[in-house]
């Protein structure tokens, strides 16, 4: 097959790609978004195989289908409380493929000028082809494109292989930096550049195993860095990033479905990484450099007592209550406890009650993870709604429960201005007439800020873990 | 320790400070408990009762006080219990200290500490001792039972066979405890119900109570509750001149007045006076709460019911809490029971006197032989602080102009943003290779694509979207496929490697998407 045909076949698979994420728009029509894009890839790959250039194509079939195994397995023994790990996981191999694959574009730029040398450059096929065509400028370009491909691609690598670590619990959540700080990134990022100098006289390989070393450095100590409060945003920005190496690499093949897909991933993951910080108010770069900033003065004094409650008082009043609405951050997920709270749901449903869901952006570890917990425990989604849509409803609603979240319900964002989250938007549970609050003890969030709704006069702290509680709760609503 | 209660000596006085289910809890304390034989007789507590729940029966109030520690009471002792007061003993319960000089003098000259239940401070830790409180909501609660006692007709409105009967109407005058308390009774039996305060900022609670709340046509800063300890301040004379005004407006129409206005250790102001009384219809009720500080309306005799000339009883009693002593001997004990917890931190049976805690330092009246009254003012503020400034309500033009404003910001940075791109993209252009361009379009294009497209995702399926977006970025599969058969044995293994790796993603990535999207349903 020639050229041709597999251009087309590109820009079909392109327009099922784009066809595919618009489809996420609604929970209906996703579902068949993600055949769209499927097939997209299917033709794709279907299309580089038979097209021309490529060899060993019976080898890659095994290939992919020895990883299409382990994938499969993978994803069907995922818990839904892992997907961010996966999640992180996956991005850390679209990472190490794109460093691989801007290896090979180097080796094959060494080769293409050797057999120029030689003078066989006529003999090549495919790739090796392609750069023989071109001249010393694009050269140039090529070897740009194909370095920034690579250290995009170390540093999601990386990256992502910490980020999974920390959303495991392999590696600790809490920001830790080397001494140096910052300054070490930055210095990493000079060596780089420099690398890349060097790269553009030499065009040796040792400037690059240099720099993919630096990338590789920075990836790690830049996500070892930022706390597990700010976890969504990492995660949407490795995704990000994923798809800019894509883009880069494609760039340097010359390959435009790679570079379209790139695009689209990488836009996708940074909206969703200036979605998650504008849902903590927070600038994307206060975020990546780690860690709370600019809080001025000291914090307003917190006043009153935590009051604790037991299960028996929490289902007297869930059952006088006419209206509910529960509010699950991480300690849910974290407690395995989102099937006690769908059963929950159907009883008080059943009971003719009113019972939603309010969740905030950022709840949960990766963007839109408490919707998936609550659908695999087939809470209905219609009842599953976002902060903006919920928020004036919390004055008329007899009972809030709030399921290990935290900052997100936290009244210091909007009462005290030298709060570290003074502004971030938050669930304002604390307007609705009761408000209990499940929680493993007394203690701080991640992030480490007192939260004064638990202070509050309508709140009733019902400890323990979630799922324990919510099941002794069960155990009292007929 | 021993705890005890004697039964009370004041005239007519039916509560007690101990019930045999507080005796149960004071008993977890570490404490054991005793009572005096038929202390609790009159509030419906037999010594039998008692003793079942393990409390030793005194037969008269001098063995009581001798062997006892902590004595527990209602009412302020009498000249009687004074002398039997020595050092060892801690008194808990009502003691006036405001109006009883004598007996602070006598108790610190003793040297016995004293606990005023009426001092507990107004704070939210402290409210579960807070004996003021629980008694005002039964005096609450009987004063519109005593109106609907001594008041001819129905509270509700009803239209019967045998005619139509209008429905009472209640004003309450003053929305604390008592008030609310009242508020809540009056409209549960049916009454329209209207209620004042000179703290404007309890309408809300007045209002959620079911009923009217009354306002003035006054404009003055009203001092917040917080800066007096949540109680009202003492108002202007401007101010009570609205304020009777408005009485005077509304007294022909009602038919039941209930006073609450008290302010702790001051006489109570005059709120309902004589004209008002005369313009009542006859058969009106009036219940003053606040006599026992000379009460609110003009002709309350104190503890007494008196009928005005035009037919207005006035109720004066000022024992309505002993009137429910079930009721209030068991709230009552309560909060002595909370108070004897807060003083004993290790629930161990020994009493720490703590007078660094700001609630047990507040109620202290009389310790180590001094005086400890007036308390120094709480260093917990009772109410918030800052109250927010509610935001000005906008009209349409304003609305209009911000609109107006905040689109021009918009298009103006649209048009920056826009100018910036295509600058640098013809700068580009001026030094890139046309091959470049090609792809660089391309690449523009998907970008702008991917963010009109992006921003109509669903919030809820951002993470099937990083799914899905995982395994289509794992198209990198094309470059190590094109490579793969080009080259020596490490390109190979790189390209091997990268394509097994994208393939773990594609399948992962795409099979993990349509596991969560299944999971999706609707109600």
């Amino acid at each position: 097959m020639d050229l041709g045909f597999t251009t087309a076949a590109y820009v079909v698979a392109a327009i099922l790609f784009i066809l595919s994420l618009g489809g996420l728009s609604g929970q209906e029509s996703a579902k068949r978004a993600v055949w769209y894009g499927i097939v997209g890839m299917a033709l794709a790959v279907f299309a580089t195989l038979i097209g021309p250039g490529s060899g060993l194509w019976f080898f890659s079939i095994i290939l992919i289908a020895g990883g299409g195994i382990i994938g499969y397995m993978l994803a069907s023994r995922v818990e839904m409380t892992q997907m961010p790990e996966l999640v992180a996981g996956m991005h850390a191999l679209v990472g190490l493929a794109a460093v691989f694959v801007g290896f090979i574009a180097d080796f094959e730029m060494g080769n293409v000028a050797l057999a120029k040398e030689a003078g066989t450059a006529k003999e090549l096929t495919g790739f090796a082809a392609l750069i023989a065509k071109k001249s010393a400028i694009e050269l140039s370009i090529l070897r740009v494109e194909l370095f920034l491909g690579v250290f995009i691609g170390s540093i999601t690598f990386t990256g992502s292989v910490i980020a999974y670590g920390k959303l495991s619990g392999k590696v600790t959540s809490a920001a830790t930096k080397l001494p140096g700080g910052h300054a070490l990134n930055a210095g990493a990022a000079l060596i780089s550049i420099l690398c890349l100098i060097w790269y553009l006289q030499s065009g040796s390989l040792l400037p690059v195993v240099i720099m993919t070393l630096m990338a590789f450095f920075i990836g790690f100590h830049l996500i070892m860095g930022i706390g597990g409060a700010d976890m969504p945003v990492v995660v949407s920005m490795l995704n990000s990033y994923s798809g800019w190496a894509a883009a880069a690499i494609g760039f340097s093949l010359g390959n435009d479905l790679l570079i379209v897909v790139g695009a689209l991933v990488g836009s996708s993951g940074a909206i969703l990484s200036y979605i998650m910080c504008k849902a903590m108010n927070r600038s994307f770069v206060s975020v990546i450099l780690g860690g709370f900033g600019g809080t001025v003065g000291p914090a307003m004094e917190v006043e009153g007592e935590q009051i604790a409650i037991d299960a028996d008082g929490v289902a007297a009043a869930l059952n006088d209550a006419d209206s509910v609405i529960i509010i699950p951050g991480y300690g849910m997920a974290v407690a395995q406890a989102q099937q006690a709270v769908s059963e929950l749901t159907k009883r008080l449903r059943g009971q003719g009650k009113e019972v939603r869901f309010a969740i905030h952006p950022v709840a949960g570890r990766l963007p839109g993870h408490m919707n998936v917990l609550l659908a695999e425990a087939k809470v209905p989604y219609d009842i599953v709604l976002e902060m903006d849509e919920i928020n004036e409803d919390f004055p008329s609603t007899d009972v809030a429960i709030v399921i290990g979240s935290n900052d997100i319900v936290n009244p210091a964002a909007q009462d005290d201005p030298n709060s570290p989250i003074a502004g971030m938007p938050v669930l304002e549970c604390w307007k609705s007439k009761q408000v209990f609050v499940s929680k493993r003890g007394q203690g701080t969030g991640y992030s480490g800020i007192e939260n004064p709704l638990f202070f509050k006069e309508n709140t009733r702290m019902f400890y323990g873990d979630a799922k324990e509680s919510l099941n002794k709760l069960l155990s009292l609503i007929n | 320790m021993k705890i005890g209660t004697p039964k009370e000596v004041f005239d007519g006085e039916a509560r007690v400070a101990m019930t045999p289910d507080s005796a149960l809890q004071l008993q977890k304390l570490g404490y054991d408990c005793a009572i005096e034989s038929g202390a609790g007789s009159l509030a419906g507590f037999s010594d039998k009762a008692y003793s079942d729940a393990g409390v030793e029966i005194k037969k008269t109030a001098a063995a009581l006080w001798k062997d006892v520690d902590v004595v527990a009471k209602v009412r302020e002792p009498d000249d009687g219990e004074m002398k039997r007061l020595t050092a060892d003993h801690t008194l808990i319960s009502f003691f006036n200290p405001a109006g009883n000089d004598k007996g602070l003098k006598a108790a610190a000259k003793k040297g016995a500490s004293v606990v005023a239940m009426e001092m507990v401070p107004r704070i939210s830790r402290a409210q579960k001792m807070d004996a003021l409180s629980s008694m005002a909501n039964i005096a609450g609660y009987r004063a519109v039972i005593e109106a609907g006692n001594n008041f001819g007709r129905f509270f509700t409105g009803q239209v019967t066979a045998a005619g139509k009967v209008p429905p009472a109407k209640v004003l309450i005058v003053g929305a604390g405890v008592a008030g609310l308390a009242a508020i809540g009774t009056s409209t549960s039996l049916g009454a329209i119900t209207y209620a004042f305060d000179v703290r404007p900022e309890v309408a809300e609670q007045v209002e959620s109570m079911g009923a009217e709340f009354v306002y003035l046509d006054f404009k003055e800063k009203q001092k917040d509750g917080a800066e007096t300890g949540g109680y009202a301040a003492v108002s202007s004379p401007e101010f009570r001149d609205a304020q009777l005004a408005k009485f005077r407006e509304l007294a022909p129409e009602i038919d039941i007045v209930i006073t609450t206005a008290l302010i702790p250790n001051r006489e109570a102001p005059k709120l309902w006076l004589k004209d008002m009384v005369k313009a009542m219809k006859p058969g009106s009720v009036i219940v003053d709460l606040a006599a026992p500080a000379g009460g609110n309306v003009e002709g309350t005799v104190q503890d007494e019911k008196v009928v005005s000339d035009n037919g207005v009883t006035i109720v004066g009693y000022t024992d309505f809490a002993s009137r429910m002593a079930a009721q209030a001997s068991s709230l009552y004990s309560t909060n002595i029971r909370h108070m004897m917890s807060d003083l004993t931190p290790e629930k161990d049976g020994n009493l720490v006197h703590n007078m660094e805690d700001d609630v047990i330092r507040g109620a202290t009246v009389t310790f180590n032989k001094e005086v400890t009254f007036p308390p120094p003012p709480p260093k917990v503020q009772a109410i918030a602080v800052k109250t927010q400034e509610k935001p000005k309500e906008l009209t349409p033009e304003e609305i209009r102009t911000q609109e107006a404003e905040a689109f021009q910001a918009q298009t103006k940075q649209q048009v920056i943003l826009l100018a910036t791109g295509a600058l640098v993209t013809l700068g580009l252009g001026l030094i890139a290779p046309v091959s470049f361009m090609q792809h660089f379009i391309v690449f523009v294009l998907s970008v702008f694509i991917g963010f009109q497209v992006i921003w109509n995702v669903s919030h809820s399926l951002h993470t099937p979207l990083m799914a899905v977006t995982n395994a289509i970025s794992s198209i990198i599969i094309l470059g190590a496929l094109m490579q793969i058969g080009s080259g020596s044995f490490l390109v190979i293994i790189l390209a091997a490697l990268s394509v097994f790796m994208a393939g773990i993603n594609i399948f992962g990535g795409f099979l993990v998407t349509r596991r969560m999207l299944a999971m999706f349903q609707k109600s």
